[in-house]
Parts: C-alpha cells; sequence; structure tokens
C-alpha cells in the first residue's frame, strides 16, 4: 500500500470529506512524526509502535570495494519499535505471546 | 532536543489545527489511518509512505532460545516482524537538525 492508496482507502470510509482533505490529514500526520523525530522528541502510539532517534558513535568503517578506512561521523537514526497489539495482531495473537 | 514524548492527543491536536475538522473526528481519522496501516501489513501488505518510509513484515524462522534464569532452553516460534525502513528523506531531516540543533553528544 503506497500513500496515495492509503489516502484512498480512507477516503473510501469517509465520503462526507473531500479527498483533497484526507490527503492534508495523512501528510499532517507524518509531517509531525518528523519533524517531532528532529526535535529529538519521541513520538509513541501506543498498540501500534513507537518512533524515537537512536544515536550511533562516529567510527572508522571502510569502503567494501577498496577496504580503504574511512572515517563516519556520528549520526541519528530514526528507530520504531512495534508495538505489542500490532505484534500480536501479524501474528494472529498466538506466537507473540509464546515468543516472549 | 526537547525529548518530550508526543502521543496521540498531540498528532490529533495538529490534524485539528490543520483541516478544521472537529477535534473528535480528528482524533478518529487518526485512528483510521493507524488502521489501515495495520490492517495492510496483517494481511501481508507492505505500507510505503513516500518521503517517510515503509513498512514491511518478515518472516522469522524458529530457533532455540534460552530462558536466561534458568538456562532452560527453549524453542522460539517461527513469527513474523515488522521493519520500519526510514526514507532518505527522514534521515537527513533528523541529521540536519541534530547538527545545527542544540550540538548535544548523546
Amino acid at each position: 500500500m503506497t500513500k496515495s492508496e492509503l489516502i484512498a482507502r480512507l477516503a473510501e470510509r469517509n465520503p462526507h470529506l473531500y479527498q483533497r482533505d484526507v490527503e492534508r490529514i495523512v501528510s499532517c500526520i507524518f509531517d509531525e512524526i518528523a519533524a517531532a523525530l528532529a526535535r529529538g522528541d519521541r513520538v509513541e502510539l501506543r498498540g501500534f509502535g513507537a518512533f524515537s532517534v537512536k544515536h550511533r558513535d562516529a567510527r572508522t568503517g571502510r569502503n567494501p570495494r577498496t577496504g580503504e578506512a574511512v572515517d563516519v561521523d556520528e549520526k541519528a537514526v530514526p528507530y520504531f519499535k512495534t508495538g505489542k497489539q500490532l505484534r500480536e495482531l501479524l501474528n494472529d495473537g498466538e506466537a507473540a505471546d509464546a515468543a516472549e | 532536543m526537547s525529548g518530550r514524548t508526543i502521543t496521540r492527543a498531540q498528532l490529533s491536536e495538529r490534524v485539528y489545527e490543520e483541516v478544521g475538522l472537529s477535534r473528535n473526528e480528528s482524533a478518529e481519522l487518526l485512528e483510521m489511518v493507524l488502521d489501515e496501516i495495520s490492517t495492510a501489513l496483517s494481511e501481508g501488505e507492505a505500507v510505503k509512505i513516500s518521503s517517510f518510509g515503509s513498512f514491511s513484515v518478515r518472516q522469522k524462522g524458529e530457533r532455540i532460545g534460552r530462558n536466561p534464569k534458568t538456562g532452560e532452553e527453549v524453542p522460539i516460534l517461527p513469527r513474523k516482524v515488522l521493519v520500519f525502513r526510514p526514507s532518505q528523506l527522514l534521515k537527513s531531516q533528523i541529521n540536519d537538525s541534530a547538527k545545527n540543533g542544540s550540538g548535544q553528544h548523546h
């Protein structure tokens, strides 16, 4: 499912809304999550999952083709941890419990 | 870096400010977005949100784990895990602000 398919499915469930407004809503949600992460905030959507930012230290990496050492700067990477409910939904509510 | 936690309440407040639906309906729409994504993923469909990232489901095979307390071997059943891959844009958005912003280390 792409973003435009998501918008189409939501528009179908909400015939009273303009498709244009559904588009704005979807963009607003993802823009806001991105903005929060850029500020260094966490976004926790209970049952669905949590977005956070993890920091990676600077390290010396290697160009895999030439074997040459290259300095990699420290950086921040976005991270998503799946929520319990969604994890169970993916596993039909059984395997997730057994695995814990 | 402010280090706060954003929840449904703040996200739906933003939707409310942006589109001019009622607060109630804004919250419902946010829930529907999460619901559509969850349903697609549970049906094995990958979800790609351009300029944000993609969610996909990966099947993990069975392996032998160990109860760290008792040392007992327990089979970890085959299961599905969700993987989020951030887009290049999201990654650079987060790094640009980390550099220009408060200049924090860790």
